[in-house]
């Protein structure tokens, strides 16, 4: 009956000592909160309850909106503007996973293969956030330009035939087209997916790779069961990072598009600034609220996630 | 023995509860003026929550805590003349070393510390490293820091909570001394809350030992060693054979008591356990105060000494000693340590053996307690 | 084959810097077209070398006014939001209370919602309210939105904090507003640090929420929407590449002061 004691497991439950949240003032918490929170009640959720019910409002400009409980107008919005709607998933989707490819690579160099050159590239990738986007998404209209010479080497190697034949191109141009479009929204949420991505690949323990090798694993092989699953929290909050703003996104489609690449932001700040139609903006920017916040919650559950960013 | 009894800790039906569940079950302890005294247990036993309440950092729900004649169950942690040394150091990684040291001194007001923060880097060897970030100290030297930053203000207790847990075994036994040494040279009330025993029994004067909320024995690391009382405090501290066993006669200052087949004596002082006759009672034996003898030398084994007969499970030479494995129609498992004086080739795994040792250094349990507590390898509530 | 051993090793280097490239070839055209001297009203072909819009940085009606507006904002807006922020963050990790799961959803939304939404509905409370759009509706939407961004940068510094230095603050006689001082504020400033610089970013780029809600207010990022239809100037570009060296150059001096640092002590 006996054996050596070095440190025996806990008996009881954790002494409780550390508890994270501790009562100090009953009521310190809640000045703390209230100036901030009353920001973003008045601010922000008020707001949206404002636009829930001009949305159902009918009425002129000159005359006054009343509240009717016009649900037409959603409908209507709707079936006008469903093209656009679309339009913006897809850009949106189609500019996120283009981010996911191209950021990976770049997210992982930083991560793990930078060595001394880490900082550096973390300040690269930062610094353009400090030029204007707007100055820099004018910046692709140089380098997309019709006699520039990336459409001349997409000519020439017949690339844009097949984005032509795609529809995502038309004629000898890449401005004003769908792809110039999607390439502006990749660029300009290229470092909302790295910087999520490389914060949670940094916190991979190198060793693991090791562990994986030593287990037989091929490097891709390492990457697929090891690296990938474990940047997951990276992955989600980056895309949502880019989908999010890519969705509601105009300026791109405004700058770098036509007539043809218009998205619903673009609608929305149509009927809101010049139209002035506030209750169709209104349901507009509420159906796309709506459908965000519904898209953005399926995948969160289904991805496992529940913190972010 | 000084007369000042300003630094005597006394906590007087001190408890602690979360809701359902009780840290500390109500306690009466005293430490006096100038002791090292230890708080012993595994984690979760209370023992960092008595801690915590000394220092003021958790409200009891019971009880007082009094420093000399001073009530200070209700003082904050910033009015009490008591400092900590606490786990994993908590040095402020924004201030270099002097700054950390000078902290407490700064908060009460006092201007020129530079001579008085000097002298106690000084003391604990680290008056190169002033300037320093925490962060850029190894682990002994971020350790002497958080001594230095609690002694500078002379506080009437000085507490460490597993002060000493973050280091590797080699530095802890070096800081083990070292905070021996300090703690003689300063001359204050040192109470120290750790899970190592055999930290607690190097430096300690006087040991509490912990478990589930309430302190299982206190006493001098010897007597506690030597002398448990309890099933918990027999296997925590160090290793004991327990054997159960039936009270066969009881005269005086021996008790006799019936193990297999064997009769073994114990003192009737040494026996924790009521033990009326006919009774179960729990036989202690430490491993090293056990001697081996092959089957066939039973002969030479003197007369009086308690005995049992056995046979050598598995043997494992460690350096000084040999730690057998013996199974005994009375007990299975019995560990006995053997110096490694003269080894007998005989004695390996099947042999026949007798195990025989003093009855004065065998003590008595009740047997009404669970027999493994404290082994580290009991079944967890 | 060592030309593809070598491709395939190198293959994540060759993807990452091809990404790096990508994120900083627009910036080498800004920098480029800063020196140009073009045609007509569009800054967007190459045409001859030029230093006068560097020698003329505000050589443009009201450029230069709309980003003294834009820096105004953006330097308000930073204080409000980070104020407003590290407040709430201090109280979310450290005090419990009802209506954590409502308040944890209140900022998360709004990181979570298209900014035209965001923009078009506070359009709608100011028009509704009748407020007159300019300086103070900007301020008041970019604080909405730099806050919660605040709250995340300051929330994950003083979770990860160790609840013990502030324990041995009160152990080694600092009160309640010492210990804030002295230790929580000191260790927490990398976090709110971070909040307040990307408010700044924030605040000074945006262009969709201040679109909405700035009345006839002309902020740098609307001089630019604005001009690329009327024409852009060179000066564009000018502000844009010394935005972009300040930032770097910035950066750089800190690293090299806090790595002196370093090296002087250790």
């Amino acid at each position: 009956m006996s054996t050596l004691t070095e440190a025996p497991p806990p008996l009881a439950p954790a002494e409780p000592a550390a508890e994270a949240p501790r009562k100090r003032g009953r009521f310190t918490p809640y000045w703390l909160l209230l100036p901030g929170i009353l920001w973003l009640i008045v601010f922000f959720a008020l707001p949206l309850v404002y636009q829930a019910s001009t949305s159902v409002q009918t009425g002129s400009l000159e005359e006054g909106y009343k509240v009717t409980w016009h649900f037409a107008t959603y409908w209507d919005a709707l079936s006008e503007y469903w093209p656009q709607f679309l339009r913006s998933l897809c850009y949106a989707a189609g500019a996120t996973v283009l981010c996911l490819l191209l950021g990976y690579p770049l997210a992982y160099l930083i991560a793990f293969r930078a060595g001394r050159w880490r900082n550096l590239i973390m300040i690269l990738v930062i610094a353009p956030f400090f030029t204007s986007f707007l100055i820099r998404t004018l910046a692709w209209k140089t380098i997309l330009a019709d006699n520039g010479p990336i459409v001349h080497a997409l000519n020439s190697l017949h690339v844009l035939d097949l984005t032509n034949w795609l529809g995502w191109t038309a004629g000898d141009r890449v401005l004003a087209t769908p792809l110039a479009v999607v390439c502006g929204l990749t660029y300009n949420f290229l470092p909302f997916m790295i910087l999520p991505l490389y914060t949670s690949l940094e916190r991979i323990d190198g060793r693991l790779h090791e562990a994986a090798g030593d287990l037989y694993a091929k490097p891709w092989t390492t990457f697929r069961k090891v690296t990938f699953p474990l940047s997951m929290p990276g992955v989600v909050s980056g895309t949502l990072l880019t989908f999010i703003p890519a969705a509601g996104d105009y300026v791109n489609s405004e700058l770098l598009g036509s007539t043809d690449t218009r998205m619903i932001g673009n609608v929305i700040q149509t009927q809101f600034l010049r139209i002035l139609d506030y209750p169709t903006a209104a349901a507009l920017s509420f159906i796309l609220m709506a459908a965000i916040l519904a898209m953005v919650t399926i995948y969160i559950r289904r991805s496992g996630t529940e913190d972010l960013v | 023995m000084t007369t000042d009894n300003s630094g005597d800790v006394r906590l007087s039906g001190i408890g602690k509860t979360y809701g359902a569940f009780t840290a500390v079950h109500p306690l009466d302890l005293t430490v006096p003026q100038g002791s090292f005294f230890a708080l012993l247990g595994a984690s979760g036993c209370g023992k960092t929550t008595t801690l915590r309440m000394i220092a003021g950092l958790e409200q009891p729900t019971s009880g007082t805590v009094r420093l000399g004649d001073q009530d200070v169950t209700h003082l904050p942690p910033y009015k009490r003349p008591v400092n900590t040394v606490f786990q994993s150091y908590a040095l402020f990684p924004h201030l270099d070393i002097f700054e950390n040291v000078a902290f407490g001194l700064r908060r009460r007001g006092i201007k020129s510390v530079k001579k008085q923060v000097e002298e106690m880097l000084e003391l604990v060897q680290l008056g190169e490293q002033a300037r320093k970030k925490p962060h850029q100290l190894s682990g002994g030297q971020q350790q002497r820091v958080a001594v230095a930053r609690a002694l500078i203000n002379h506080p009437k207790v000085l507490l460490l909570d597993e002060p000493l847990g973050a280091l590797d075994l080699k530095l802890r036994r070096q800081m083990q001394l070292e905070l021996k040494r300090i703690q003689t040279e300063v001359g204050i009330t040192f109470i120290h809350v750790t899970h190592d025993q055999e930290e607690a029994m190097t430096m300690a004067d006087t040991v509490a030992v912990m478990n589930g909320g309430r302190v299982e024995q206190l006493g001098a690391p010897t007597d506690l060693y030597e002398n448990p009382k309890t099933t918990f405090v027999a296997n925590f501290l160090g290793t004991s054979n327990l054997i159960e066993a039936e009270v066969d006669t009881k005269d005086g200052a021996d008790v006799v008591v019936k193990a297999g087949g064997d009769k073994l004596v114990l003192p009737a002082a040494r026996c924790s356990a009521p033990a009326p006759a006919g009774g179960k009672v729990l036989v202690g034996i430490r491993p090293e105060k056990i001697a081996l003898a092959h089957a066939d030398d039973a002969g030479a084994v003197p007369q009086g000494r308690n005995r049992l007969t056995g046979k050598i499970a598995d043997a494992s030479f460690i350096g000084v000693s040999t730690q057998y494995v013996i199974d005994s129609p009375a007990c299975a498992g019995l560990s006995v340590y053997v110096q490694n004086v003269e080894r007998d080739a005989r004695l390996v795994p099947g042999a026949d053996v007798v195990l025989h040792w003093s009855p004065a250094h065998t003590f008595g349990l009740d047997a009404a307690q669970a027999i493994d507590a404290g082994t580290g390898e009991e079944v967890a509530a | 084959m060592p030309v593809v051993n070598w491709l395939k090793r190198h293959l994540v280097v060759i993807a990452g810097l091809f990404t790096l490239a990508y994120l900083l070839l627009p910036n080498v055209i800004v920098t480029v077209f800063s020196f140009n001297k073009p045609k007509g009203r569009f800054n967007y072909q190459w045409q001859r070398f030029s230093l006068d819009a560097w020698k003329k940085p505000c050589g443009v009606a009201d450029m230069c006014g709309s980003l003294s507006i834009s820096l105004q904002i953006a330097v308000w807006a930073t204080l409000g939001a980070t104020v407003l922020g590290t407040m709430i963050a201090f109280a979310l990790v450290r005090y419990r209370f009802r209506a954590r799961g409502a308040i944890n959803s209140l900022i998360f939304l709004p990181m979570a919602m298209p900014e035209v939404v965001m923009a078009a509905s506070l359009l709608t409370l100011f028009l509704n309210l009748g407020a007159q759009l300019g300086f103070w509706t900007i301020l008041i939407a970019h604080i909405m939105f730099c806050l919660s961004f605040v709250v995340t940068a300051v929330k994950a510094r003083v979770m990860s904090m160790d609840p013990r230095l502030e324990e041995a603050a009160r152990d080694l006689y600092a009160g309640p507003v010492q210990t804030f001082l002295r230790v929580t504020l000191p260790i927490a400033a990398p976090g709110i640090a971070a909040g307040a610089l990307l408010s700044f970013a924030l605040s000074f780029d945006d262009f969709i929420i201040t679109n909405f809600n700035a009345g006839s207010t002309v902020t740098f990022p609307m001089f630019v929407w604005g001009s690329a239809q009327r024409g852009t100037p060179v000066q564009i570009n000018v502000i844009g590449t010394a935005m972009f060296l300040l930032a770097v150059l910035f950066v750089l001096v800190s690293m090299l002061i806090t790595n002196r640092r370093n090296h002087q002590k250790a």
